[in-house]
């Protein structure tokens, strides 16, 4: 399924089409811009050595932003770790993402607030956590028309070997659970290809759960906009739930620690540059005249700018308090963990008092 | 027809009534249940058939099929979509349906459901409870009798206790349903339908996470959770008869271990032997004996003594009676605390 081809030709589709206006297309080309830039500042940075890793969404962007876009503030979007766009879409800082890279916390954002819970990294356990949170607003009611609700959840190509993602799709079509399977086939699970995963189009395992899949143009974010959309009003009305393979390519390394070159050949990278998604926008908004060149310099300046932000907020980030390690591993009250904490933080505490007298002439 | 009338009314009048531990689960879920329709119930065969240990008997028939869930066969997928409901709001009680079949989710136990409080600065909160039938003595085939309870004691951010009575069983499943964390709650099957019990349900129950000394006693200290409680009783009053006087405690929590009531008897008796099923090694037993060796060192007269399972897979049933901890080996342990 394509809506804007690699060449910024608009086609259509007598199921999936969409009306777009001249704006919306250019919050989608900036949307695509600004993820694009902090992506790269976030390798920038672990090269510099101000996080211990990244995960680069680059060539994934219209992936992310189609999917994100088509998500509405009833929805709540289940992540792994690499949707940095979807992140973005659902109104959480680029800046809220670095603790995770750096090494202060696991994630800071408000899943609730958001919509949008945190980065799970075991492979595939969002998409049964997802599927129980479906079930969830199916039970309460919250599903049947159009001001329903709907769950999306985001996974790899590599994730749809695990044995929850097999059990989320049949928990999913057994209680009717209102939830989009996202699956960006981004052709690449570290070094192994997807035929390593499936003799078969992944998104033909739907029909074996008794559900639609469609397989879409992940670099075109038309149509993952199209596709999300009617996917999510499927579900919110009652007709879920339905995987969704968006087809796009891993332009990057898996993550700042991997060398892609050892497993993949540079013609391949240079065929999927020519399939760019952002590129194809920006030439469809020339075209077309819905953007002049101030436009795309604004849009510029404005994610250097983000970037620059980006980059200052993470050199300066602080490192937690060594009471951390303690705090919130449990709801209620823990005397065990209690008694850990005290004895770690009072010897802690005898440094400073060494330290004290030191400069005292004590001891 | 006076007298049978009057039968009636002292009947009525009094809160006492016999119940299995079976029976005072089943109660204890359907209590929980009625006082918050957050909760759900969620397993194999949990619906119609009640449970293969009957523990949800008549539980979907009141309260329907989208509050007794009979699942998909998939335990990661049973852990995992509680995982999503607790997100969502739900307080979903998990019944795992044997001890052995528990390590397809233990992925979705040990990786979301208990880390997703600390990864969420506490913002998500996981009330979700696995009930799991655990332990052997009943002449099983294969992963149908294990005690797999340290793993998940070993494991930050799960709580774990363990039921050994009709009473304790009605109150402790309520009081994990309204605990804010997850909670493993493992249920001696051995003892599920042992002969039913006096009990008296308008006593209120002590808390969750805390032990119970049951027996006092001056010669030695057993310390013990669930199918090794009721051992452990029995073999307190046969030593009674040869003039030793045991101390028994019941841990009823895992973790966290409540260990001051086993502090306060072994600095009392001096001496300590802890029981369970599970293997010996890295196990609870290790665990107690650490702690009561750095708590109690100038009161022990004897070294901390283990009656336990071995460290092999779980035996064929018709071994699993020299496998498991009986009153004879406990105490044959007693003794050599004792002429120590």
């Amino acid at each position: 399924m394509q809506l804007l081809t690699p060449e910024g030709e608009r086609v259509h589709h007598p199921d999936f089409d969409i009306d777009i206006t001249a704006e919306q297309l250019r919050g989608l080309y900036r949307d695509m811009v600004l993820v694009r830039r902090f992506d790269r500042e976030g390798n920038a940075l672990q090269r510099q050595g101000q996080l211990g890793i990244w995960v680069p969404l680059l060539g994934q962007e219209a992936a992310q932003i189609g999917a994100g876009r088509a998500l509405t503030d009833r929805d709540m979007a289940f992540p792994s770790y690499r949707e940095h766009g979807v992140a973005w879409c659902r109104g959480v800082k680029p800046t809220d993402l670095l603790g995770i890279f750096r090494g202060t916390d696991h994630g800071t954002w408000d899943p609730y607030e958001h919509r949008f819970q945190l980065y799970v990294i075991v492979i595939g356990n969002q998409v049964l956590n997802a599927t129980g949170y479906a079930m969830g607003q199916r039970f309460e009611g919250k599903v049947g028309d159009q001001d329903g609700e709907a769950t999306m959840v985001f996974f790899g190509d590599g994730a749809t070997s695990q044995g929850d993602v097999h059990e989320g799709c049949v928990w999913a079509a057994v209680y009717d659970a209102p939830v989009v399977f996202f699956c960006q086939n981004n052709q690449w699970a570290i070094s192994e290809p997807t035929e390593r995963q499936s003799r078969l189009p992944l998104y033909q395992r739907a029909r074996g759960y008794g559900f639609p899949g469609i397989r879409v143009d992940g670099n075109d974010v038309l149509a993952t906009l199209a596709v999300s959309r009617w996917a999510l009003d499927q579900c919110r009305t009652g007709n879920g739930p339905v995987l969704i393979e968006a087809f796009t390519y891993r332009m990057d390394a898996h993550t700042t620690s991997d060398d892609p070159t050892r497993y993949r050949l540079a013609d391949e990278l240079e065929a999927w540059k020519l399939k760019d998604p952002i590129e194809r926008v920006r030439v469809h908004l020339v075209k077309q005249q819905w953007a002049d060149q101030a436009f795309f310099d604004e849009v510029q300046a404005e994610s250097d700018e983000l970037a620059a932000g980006f980059r200052e907020f993470c050199v300066n980030m602080p490192d937690p308090p060594p009471g951390r390690i303690f705090s919130e591993v449990y709801a209620d009250e823990h005397p065990v963990l209690a008694a850990q904490r005290d004895e770690f933080l009072d010897y802690l505490h005898g440094f400073a008092d060494a330290s004290t007298g030191a400069q005292g002439g004590e001891h | 027809m006076v007298a049978p009338a009057m039968d009636r009314t002292v009947k009525t009048a009094s809160a006492t009534q016999k119940l299995t531990m079976a029976k005072g689960l089943n109660m204890g879920l359907r209590a929980a249940m009625e006082a918050d329709p957050k909760v759900l119930v969620m397993g194999e065969d949990v619906g119609k058939l009640g449970g293969v240990y009957r523990i949800t008997d008549g539980l979907q028939k009141d309260f329907g099929e989208q509050r007794v869930l009979d699942t998909p066969l998939a335990e990661s997928g049973i852990v995992g979509t509680a995982v999503g409901l607790a997100i969502r709001g739900f307080r979903p009680v998990c019944e795992i349906q044997f001890d052995g079949f528990v390590f397809p989710a233990f992925d979705q136990i040990v990786s979301q459901l208990a880390k997703l409080h600390f990864r969420s600065q506490g913002r998500v909160k996981m009330p979700v409870v696995i009930r799991i039938p655990f332990g052997g003595g009943i002449g099983a085939v294969e992963h149908h009798s294990e005690s797999p309870e340290s793993y998940f004691a070993h494991t930050a951010g799960l709580r774990v206790v363990s039921c050994s009575n009709p009473l304790d069983a009605y109150w402790m499943i309520q009081q994990a349903i309204e605990c804010d964390d997850p909670v493993i709650f493992f249920e001696p099957k051995r003892r599920y339908h042992e002969r039913a019990q006096e009990v008296d349900l308008s006593v209120p129950p002590q808390p969750l996470f805390s032990s119970r000394v049951l027996r006092q006693g001056s010669s030695a200290t057993l310390v013990c959770y669930g199918p090794m409680v009721r051992t452990c009783l029995d073999a307190a009053t046969a030593a009674a008869e040869d003039g030793i006087d045991l101390e028994v405690i019941d841990l009823r929590t895992l973790s966290p271990l409540d260990l001051d009531p086993v502090f306060a008897s072994v600095r009392k008796t001096g001496r300590l032997i802890a029981v369970s099923e599970a293997p010996r090694e890295s196990s609870l037993t290790a665990e107690i004996a650490t702690r009561v060796q750095q708590e109690c060192f100038y009161s022990l007269e004897a070294p901390v003594l283990r009656v336990t399972g071995f460290d092999t897979p779980y035996p064929p049933s018709k071994l699993e009676d020299d496998f498991l901890p009986d009153l004879d080996r406990v105490l044959h342990a007693v003794d050599r605390s004792l002429a120590w």
